[in-house]
């Protein structure tokens, strides 16, 4: 666990605070302004950076009473530089616009930093909630000595320690000096608030970025511009595992700007964040080496990965997925044979889906005396420090990776592959390097959400009730590019709204079935959870029309009586999380569905022709969400989305607005997966490059409004980034039937040729 | 040599005259506030303001900026915020920002020719910008909130 220790005492503040300056380290940090000045270089080599220790931070205290706070997650649109921030603002009883944040750098001395999962808050609450206890105990404490008083007498205001009894009161700046030379506490002593005393959590606050983010101020990994550096653009092999065979730059040379060409290794299977290889032209600004890597002739060998077929490999994961495969948790008599009398079957489809965040992959990165150090919009920076170490021959201390501002993530930015490539150029440059993959590069060689092909199957009694269920899902597993061998789900994916089906039914079997990868799969916003509840949510929609029940009430049905759920003998992680503290409650989920149910008036809607409501729930990353979606289809099969509302119970949350935003921005994501998302492949080429043909949704697309009801709850906080995304998914498809009678199963509707 | 003024100031560009403006003002003049984020006039991310029109600075080749005025989002509220500005920070419409210079040169542009936009003629002239975060229903609700308050 964190271990706190008063850095100050260790003469750990030159060159960051001055001195007399109170600081409080969690492990060793790293000091570094994030924001820099708009058009200037960056201060890669300021002291701050460059200091021979550099402490790790998560709070220190100026004398002037300015307050600074380490934000060690990566800010990509969640607002966590904020949230996380305020939990520790909290505690320490700190004036709000008195604190000032600074990002941190990779270190792995901050424990995790790889801003996916939904898990910042969940991983870092306690944590946040202690380093700000602790300055505060700490402060009270010198407060109480200068006074001559016991501590206990002591306590605290907004920024300042009073004594009661004396009327007496010391600022938090005026205290910072003293604090410094005090032990500090033990856990067992610190006094974390009462809920109904927390001045920030639950309230909420504006990003702190809000005015940089609206005047073109906040730096991005784009943005990133350092002296000497020269621009790179790289043309990879087409097919996943391809190498260069000839390579002719006679032409890209011409072109004016252009300075040289540098081939990149292949990568050795198996791929993680390996760079893919290819070759690089490097120029002086951005349009140069693109226009360079246009006239480049080079030939290629494809390798076994040519023959990829998307249409074909659909084929064989529902082949796949009509056979029997590796059980993953079975309930009562399951393994007997399955009824054979009113049974309802049903195959579901979701294609590889592209990030495409709105800035596209780009880093900088310059390689100087054995050390490198890198820019970049990374949600993982320690990742970065790992690939570059292992891709240069360095130590992980010798890479030094701050994360910028990241123009969007949604998963893909966890895989540091760009960013590797930039400090591999500068080694062979010389020289600093800024990569930037073109927008068809970024959709051509993603790590994609995997596709998914999933068998539905109940037998049902005479009430539409299952009595008998069996799911099995074929998808190429994330593990198989750290490993190629695997084939079949692992563990942490099959989690994802699979394993954990909630129904309370006399036999349940959940299987998985082999796929073999024939391109980078990687995590992307709410991930398996998308195919998986996408298949349940909506082949229960199937049952409970089949039954001609309410969907809200049959669902209410599967679900049964408020339980937790109980994975003896199952293999069930959890999100990473503790099942005693995080456990699986239908309870929860119950809830949600209610609420949902009331506040969208679910029981007086009346669907229509061209007009339908659909229902889904789902719980993934620890929180529950219910989502109603309304449709319009007018007779030339033009979608709106006029409303969606969704309830969310995710614990305690740190801050509602933020959640808010979040929920709303998943129901567009989600929109775009329905409607348009979808990568194919002919001969191991990605068929699609740019927002024309891997289309998202636009604003006339997208829901026109997103009600969002947050459940007060004292449960530990939850995550808030994915859970809204796989419940809309299968809502907004249940609501397609609702208004049109079809039945969506394949996804996405712009393939099926029913839809626009 | 392309003569043109950005953001008041008058410059001159001797390069090659098919560069996009995008790159001009990002990587020669530093002004990094606007965006890339498809090259191909998709996304909106490039936005900026040409003798006061929204265009798109990733296809617009130096040569036919030559004697405009060029205005991007560092020059927006050159006299403190812009009404769309204060409206988008009062409504939290960014999530991650990429976007949002973009939107906001859009959007001024908007409301500087329609002041009172409705719901069809923000679709209309906004759906060419992407968020891929999904912030568009606060985009529409802050457009509606600085509606009549721009010059
Ligand atoms: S970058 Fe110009 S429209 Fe996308
Ligand atoms: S705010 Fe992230 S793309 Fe719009």
């Amino acid at each position: 666990m964190t271990q706190i220790e008063n850095v100050s005492r260790r003469k750990f503040l030159q060159g960051a605070f001055g001195a007399g300056a109170f600081v409080l380290a969690v492990r060793h940090a790293r000091f570094i302004p994030s924001i820099l000045a708009q058009g200037a270089p960056l201060d890669w080599q300021s002291e701050a950076d460059r200091a021979a220790f550099h402490p790790n931070l998560f709070v220190g205290i100026q004398p002037d009473g300015t307050v600074y706070i380490i934000a060690h997650r990566s800010e990509m649109g969640t607002v966590i530089r904020t949230s996380l921030p305020l939990v520790l603002a909290d505690e320490l009883d700190a004036d709000w616009k008195r604190v000032k944040i600074d990002q941190g750098i990779g270190d792995k001395r901050y424990g995790d930093q790889n801003t996916d999962g939904s898990q910042s808050v969940r991983r870092f609450f306690t944590t946040m909630r202690e380093c700000g206890a602790t300055a505060r105990l700490m402060l009270l404490q010198a407060a109480a000595a200068r006074w001559n008083v016991p501590a206990a007498e002591c306590s605290t205001e907004l920024h300042v320690v009073v004594h009661k009894a004396s009327g007496r009161r010391l600022a938090y700046g005026d205290l910072a000096a003293d604090a410094s030379h005090l032990p500090v506490p033990k856990k067992e002593d610190l006094q974390l608030k009462k809920p109904a005393d927390w001045r920030y959590i639950g309230k909420g606050a504006k990003s702190v970025d809000l005015e940089n983010l609206c005047t073109g101020k906040a730096v991005f990994g784009m943005d990133a511009r350092m002296e000497g550096m020269v621009y790179a653009s790289i043309e990879h092999p087409p097919v996943f595992g391809g190498k260069v065979k000839t390579v002719d730059d006679q032409e890209t040379l011409k072109v004016a700007g252009v300075r040289q060409t540098v081939s990149i290794d292949p990568f050795k299977p198996p791929a993680a964040f390996q760079p893919l290889g290819g070759v690089a032209v490097i120029a002086d600004n951005t349009w140069a080496a693109f226009q360079g890597r246009k006239k480049l002739k080079i030939t290629w060998d494809n390798g076994p990965n040519e023959t990829y077929d998307s249409a074909e490999y659909k084929k064989e994961l529902r082949e796949t997925s009509h056979k029997p495969g590796k059980v993953i948790r079975s309930v009562g008599d399951s393994d007997k044979t399955f009824p054979t009398e009113n049974v309802v079957e049903a195959d579901y489809y979701v294609p590889l889906l592209a990030h495409t965040p709105m800035e596209p992959l780009v880093a900088l990165a310059e390689f100087k005396d054995g050390k490198v150090t890198a820019w970049a919009p990374t949600q993982n920076p320690q990742a970065v420090q790992a690939i570059v170490s292992s891709q240069l021959g360095i130590a992980k201390e010798d890479v030094v990776c701050h994360v910028t501002f990241l123009g969007g993530g949604f998963g893909r930015k966890s895989k540091p592959d760009y960013v590797a490539e930039a400090a591999v150029l500068s080694k062979k440059l010389g020289r600093p390097v800024k990569v930037v993959w073109k927008r068809e590069d970024d959709v051509q060689f993603d790590y994609y959400n995997a596709v998914a092909a999933m068998y539905m199957k109940a037998a049902v009694d005479e009430k539409g009730k299952p009595t008998a269920w069996l799911q099995r899902s074929v998808f190429p597993p994330i593990s198989s590019i750290f490993d190629v061998t695997q084939v079949y789900g692992d563990p942490p994916h099959l989690a994802q709204g699979w394993t954990d089906l909630p129904y309370d039914l006399p036999s349940i079997r959940i299987e998985n079935g082999p796929a073999q990868a024939h391109v980078r799969i990687g995590w992307l916003r709410s991930v398996a959870n998308i195919y998986h509840g996408f298949a349940v949510q909506c082949f229960t929609d199937e049952l409970a029309h089949r039954a001609h029940r309410d969907p809200v009430e049959y669902q209410l049905d599967l679900i049964g009586p408020p339980r937790t759920l109980d994975f003896t003998g199952v293999t069930y992680p959890n999100y990473g999380a503790d099942y005693k503290t995080y456990p699986w409650e239908t309870g929860r989920l119950r809830g949600v569905i209610e609420s949902v149910a009331e506040k969208s008036g679910w029981a007086k809607k009346k669907n229509g022709k061209g007009h339908g409501f659909g229902f889904a729930a789902h719980r993934s990353f620890l929180t529950y969400v219910a989502t109603v979606v309304e449709v319009e289809i007018s007779d030339d099969g033009t979608i709106r989305i006029p409303r969606v509302d969704t309830a969310v119970d995710a614990g305690i949350v740190v801050n509602p607005e933020a959640l808010r935003a979040q929920f709303e921005g998943a129901a567009v994501f989600g929109t775009s997966i329905v409607r348009t998302g979808e990568i194919t492949a002919k001969n191991g080429i990605i068929q699609q490059s740019n927002f024309n043909d891997y289309p998202v949704a636009r604003i006339h697309e997208a829901p026109a409004h997103t009600n969002v009801y947050i459940t007060e709850s004292s449960a530990p906080p939850a995550g808030v980034g994915e859970p809204g995304v796989p419940p809309f998914v299968a809502a907004f498809c249940n609501a397609i039937f609702a208004a049109t009678g079809k039945r969506v199963r394949d996804l996405p509707l712009s393939s099926n040729g029913n839809f626009d | 040599m392309i003569k043109l003024k950005v953001n008041g100031i008058d410059r001159s560009f001797d390069g090659d005259p098919d560069m996009p403006l995008l790159w001009y003002v990002r990587d020669i003049l530093a002004l990094t506030g606007t965006k890339f984020g498809c090259g191909m006039a998709l996304c909106g991310a490039c936005t900026v303001h040409k003798n006061g029109q929204a265009i798109r600075s990733c296809v617009t080749p130096m040569s036919s900026a030559a004697n405009s005025e060029i205005r991007t989002i560092e020059d927006l509220g050159a006299n403190g915020l812009h009404p769309v500005q204060k409206a988008w920070m009062e409504l939290n419409v960014p999530q991650c920002g990429y976007c949002q210079s973009g939107q906001i040169m859009q959007a001024a542009s908007l409301l500087k020719g329609t002041p009172h936009p409705t719901d069809n003629e923000i679709d209309e002239a906004m759906a060419g910008n992407i968020c891929r975060c999904g912030t568009y229903q606060r985009i529409r609700q802050a457009i509606k909130l600085a509606a009549g308050k721009t010059a």
